[in-house]
């Protein structure tokens, strides 16, 4: 193998599963190791440098993260990546205000964006600082898209949502609620800069099976339904609920049926666990709560009776891998009435954009979808951006927010005349020697045996009380202080100077995991069959150095389960190991890359 | 030295022995040698033979004396016995346990300090009695643990940290072997584990003295220009003369290596010791021929490296003396001591 170039940020990116995972790549294992340090303000605004909305995303992230996480191929059970996130804002001091100032006077370019979701409001956080004037036009009376309205509140408290999003309202984004947008012929009319669409999945998807029309009084969209208990319009539903698709909006509202009467609720599959959409935390906590989930049930009808839906018919089916296709097909073996008092329907969201006119320069793709660009995120028209779950279809906040970042990027280039690709900054990175003294390292470098430390909740009568009341009750000090431990720091790289090596194997003998091998080079295939320890992981690089100067062979570390003891670079007599801090450089909309100012 | 232990972690992709044991069940606590001590390396490929011969831990005695070298015992498999006497004086110890318990995997780990000097008298005679132990010198031609003096196995000519030549002749331990009637003499370098490895696996499995030579450099004292034990020094005039492969007893053996008895020697438990390649006109079961060999290379310059001599022959110190069967520390006290009266009527014959 070639020798790796580890001055390319990419090498060592990669190593920090997390962030590499994490589509903003939040600095992780920094702010984990703030938190253990009790500097929560400090942690909580490095996350919010790359993640925008900590406190949010602390209860709510889909977490790439975790099952990414090293600790899951060393121990099995990730780092609570997600959960300390939470704690860094819930303890943080709050009247320690680092937002960047925003200038008196502007820069001249107004920037329109349609909808206030969390992509929206990422564009807004990184241009208001920049002189920009931003004009949010929302559907709804109320800030946060899908957050706000979809997400109950048992997972996410208004105070969380409206502290987060104010920090960027406030920045003087100007907002006109009530005010949907109803075609961008118009819009464009008012001579905007630039117009960023972050209108979302809008579209609950539908069931067109017999029954659906006449028994719609007692069926409803999940995306709908949730919006309509959030703003108060549905306050009751009937004790015998059939929730049909089992994605996450299927648990949300399968656990506020819960809390509006109902009783006895299902969860209604087509298929069996292994392809369940839903994260399988939210799977666990939608079983504390007593829902069933029925799986390999296909709905056939809705059935009524004098008019009113009593139930729905089911084909009980089992599934099977075709052999030409590759694609799942059911064998139907059964059906089953079940009885119900309402349906909710949970089976996905769609994309709507009634309101572009397909004559105006923005290409629409065969899925009716506008062309978006993966790097700029403009449509075919110049000016006009997309992003979050209008652009490609439904994710989750955080590709949100990145989406938000990106966009904010291409909109300042492109008010400032400047390339949308080649004048894009790049991404950098700093490389810091965490030696302290002989023995001494700027981390925790033992290795925790900790478990993942277990979320407590609020008991089960309590939390149906009241809609709002908040399910998870946060890690107490106790448990915060086990699980930062847990993170193994793969942010501090084992950095090698081939020059310096003696070849005297003390690296090789220390490794508790077996991940270093002094050996002649080969081939990548070959050479992963020849190491000290297995290295089967293909999705983890192998670090192959220099020719070493004694016999030339080449030092190759397998980096899947290296755990960061450091313990290598304190047996080298040479410091042809070092341990190095990994920083990303970030580059956001008008900055350079560059190291977050935490400390 | 390092201060914190080696995590309690282990790579989910390495299996396990026949004894279902792990390789790093066979280690000890974490040294406290120097970093990049090549005696560390010699301690990880004991772990490694140990853990790939799947012996027992409970049937290995770990026997040294005093040095740098002779610490290591600590440094692997905790939970077999051992015994860390005074400086020279582990041969005499080995011998001493061997005789009570003829059993146990005896591994002795000294120095060039403990062998060659204090305890030249000792190893002498472990070797005449032909102890049945692996006997591992790790030679690194200083005192390490006292800080750096010249050795007995320092060359003519070697320059001390200081700089200043070494004037005596230095004893060569494998010469020294070969002389004496080592049943089984090697060298191998720490830096070289591939080498090593077979090497300490043969000699484990070896019935009879097997005596290891293991250049192992002192990277605080005796890893400077100048020196001849350094590891460029041993990298650049190592010559590894008889390299071999251990074949355990219970790998198939194929046809290919059991034919032609230069190219393996069957021990005596039935593991096989197999020859990669054997000059012309050397031959490793005939003690002269080694010798000859071993010295017209040494006269070269060359840092001789490889199972140098073996004689499987498979007798020792027990066989010699025609011991009991049972070992001695396995018998009833009864059986060990005739009683008062039966000493007296054998005094009464001398009277
Ligand atoms: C039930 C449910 C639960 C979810 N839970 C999670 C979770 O736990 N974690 C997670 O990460 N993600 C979750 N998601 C997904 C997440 O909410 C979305 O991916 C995210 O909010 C998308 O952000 P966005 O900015 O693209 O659009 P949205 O949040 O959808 O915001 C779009 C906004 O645009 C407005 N709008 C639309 N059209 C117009 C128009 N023409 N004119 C004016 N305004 C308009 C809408 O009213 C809305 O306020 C969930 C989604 C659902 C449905
Ligand atoms: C009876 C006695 N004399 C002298 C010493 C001092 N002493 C301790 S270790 C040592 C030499 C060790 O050299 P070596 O056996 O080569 O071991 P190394 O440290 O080099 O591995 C000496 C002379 C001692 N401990 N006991
Ligand atoms: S162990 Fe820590 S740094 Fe490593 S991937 Fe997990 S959270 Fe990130
Ligand atoms: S830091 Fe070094 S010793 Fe520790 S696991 Fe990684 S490679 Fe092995
Ligand atoms: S410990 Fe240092 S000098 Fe020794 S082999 Fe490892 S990297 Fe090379
Ligand atoms: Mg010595």
């Amino acid at each position: 193998m070639q020798p790796t170039d580890v001055g390319n940020p990419d090498y060592y990116h990669k190593v920090v599963d997390c962030q590499w995972g994490c589509p903003a790549h939040t600095n992780v294992p920094e702010y984990i190791r703030l938190i253990a340090n009790g500097r929560y303000t400090d942690s909580f605004w490095l996350n919010r440098s790359s993640n925008v909305f900590p406190g949010i995303l602390g209860r709510t992230c889909d977490r790439p993260c975790e099952p990414a996480c090293r600790r899951t191929r060393v121990d099995g059970k990730p780092v609570a990546i997600c959960r300390l996130k939470r704690v860094a804002a819930d303890l943080r001091d709050p009247t320690d205000n680092r937002l960047p100032e925003i200038p008196v006077v502007k820069n001249g370019k107004r920037i329109a964006l349609v909808g206030c979701g969390p992509a929206s409001l990422t564009v807004c956080n990184d241009l208001m600082p920049l002189g920009y004037e931003c004009t949010i036009f929302e559907a709804l009376p109320r800030s946060g898209g899908l957050m706000r309205t979809n997400i109950p509140a048992f997972r996410l408290p208004w105070e969380v949502l409206d502290e987060e999003i104010d920090m960027i309202l406030d920045m003087g984004v100007e907002v006109h609620y009530n005010t949907r947008i109803e075609s961008m012929e118009e819009l464009l009319e008012e001579g905007y800069d630039a117009i960023f669409v972050g209108t979302g999945a809008p579209k609950g998807k539908e069931l067109n099976i017999p029954g659906r029309q006449e028994a719609a009084d007692n069926i409803h969209i999940g995306i709908e339904w949730l919006e309509a208990v959030h703003f108060g319009h549905v306050d009751a539903i009937g004790e015998r609920v059939l929730v049909i698709g089992v994605g996450n909006t299927a648990m949300d509202c399968c656990r506020t049926s819960k809390r509006l009467g109902g009783t006895d609720i299902k969860v209604m599959a087509r298929k069996s666990r292994p392809y369940f959409k839903a994260s399988p935390w939210e799977l666990e906590d939608a079983e504390e709560e007593l829902v069933e989930i029925v799986e390999n049930y296909s709905p056939k009808r809705f059935v009524l009776e004098d008019g009113r839906l009593v139930g729905m018919e089911f084909e009980l089916v089992s599934w099977h891998k075709d052999e030409e296709s590759g694609r799942l097909k059911a064998t139907v073996h059964d059906t089953e009435f079940l009885p119900c008092d309402d349906v909710i329907l949970a089976i996905g969201q769609d994309n709507a954009f009634p309101w572009i006119e397909r004559d105006i320069g923005i290409e629409f793709n065969h899925w009716d979808m506008p062309e978006v660009d993966r790097t700029t995120f403009m449509t075919t028209r110049e000016g006009i951006f997309v992003g979050g779950d209008a652009a490609w279809g439904p994710e989750n906040i955080i590709w949100a927010v990145e989406h938000g970042h990106q966009a904010a990027i291409s909109i300042h280039n492109y008010c400032q005349g400047l390339s949308l690709t080649d004048d894009r900054p790049p991404q950098d990175h700093n490389l810091i020697s965490a030696k302290m003294g002989m023995h001494e390292w700027a981390y925790s470098n033992d290795y925790n045996p900790s478990p993942r430390q277990k979320m407590k909740h609020v008991e089960l009568v309590r939390r149906f009380e009241e809609l709002s009341i908040e399910v998870e009750m946060g890690f107490d000090p106790e448990q915060t202080a086990h699980e930062v431990e847990r993170c193994l720091n793969c942010d501090i790289q084992t950095h090698f100077e081939a020059k310096l090596c003696i070849e005297c194997d003390a690296c090789i003998d220390i490794c508790p995991v077996h991940c270093l091998t002094i050996t002649v080079n080969g081939d990548e295939e070959d050479l992963r069959t020849r190491l000290m320890a297995p290295a089967e992981n293909l999705t983890q690089d192998l670090m192959v150095s220099e020719g070493l100067p004694q016999t030339g062979r080449v030092m190759v570390k397998d980096e899947d389960l290296c755990v960061h003891c450091g313990l290598c670079a304190e047996r080298c007599p040479t410091a042809a190991w070092d341990m190095r801090k990994f920083e990303l450089m970030i580059p956001y909309a008008g900055q350079e890359a560059a190291c977050p100012t935490h400390v | 030295m390092t201060y914190i232990a080696k995590p309690a972690v282990r790579h989910p992709g390495l299996g396990a022995n026949d004894l279902g044991l792990h390789m790093r069940d066979y280690e000890g606590t974490i040294s406290t040698l120097c970093a990049g001590c090549g005696h560390d390396s010699v301690t990880a490929a004991i772990i490694q033979a140990f853990y790939e011969l799947s012996i027992p831990p409970h049937r290995i005695a770990k026997m040294s004396g005093i040095g740098c070298s002779a610490k290591t015992p600590a440094y692997f498999v905790n939970e077999a016995h051992g015994f860390n006497g005074v400086h020279g004086r582990m041969p005499a110890l080995a011998t001493g346990a061997n005789a009570a318990n003829k059993d146990l995997y005896y591994i002795g780990i000294s120095g060039d300090g403990d062998s060659l000097s204090i305890g030249l008298g000792q190893f002498c005679h472990a070797i005449r009695r032909n102890v049945n132990m692996l006997y591992v010198l790790e030679n690194n031609g200083v005192y390490g643990l006292t800080k750096g003096q010249f050795s007995a196995s320092a060359d003519v000519g070697s320059r001390s940290k200081r700089g200043v030549p070494n004037k005596s002749e230095p004893i060569d331990p494998v010469a020294l072997a070969l002389t004496l009637g080592a049943t089984f003499v090697a060298r191998g370098f720490s830096g070289d584990k591939q080498q090593l490895l077979p090497l300490l696996k043969a000699g484990l499995m070896h019935k009879g003295f097997a005596f290891l030579d293991v250049i192992s450099p002192c990277v605080t004292f005796n890893d400077h220009v100048g020196s001849t034990k350094s590891y460029l020094y041993t990298r650049h005039h190592g010559h590894e003369l008889v390299p071999v492969d251990f074949v355990p007893i219970r790998s198939e053996i194929s046809a290919s290596y059991e034919k032609g008895s230069r190219t393996s020697i069957t021990m005596h438990d039935g593991s096989m010791v197999r020859f990669r390649k054997v000059p012309e006109d050397y031959d490793p079961t005939d003690r002269l021929s080694a010798y000859e060999h071993y010295r017209s290379l040494q006269n070269r310059g060359e840092v001789v490296t490889g199972l140098l001599y073996l004689d499987p022959g498979g007798e020792d110190m027990h066989d010699d003396n025609a011991t009991t069967a049972t070992p001695l520390a396995e018998m009833a006290y009864e059986d060990l001591c005739p009683g008062s009266e039966q000493m007296d009527a054998l005094m009464e014959e001398f009277r």
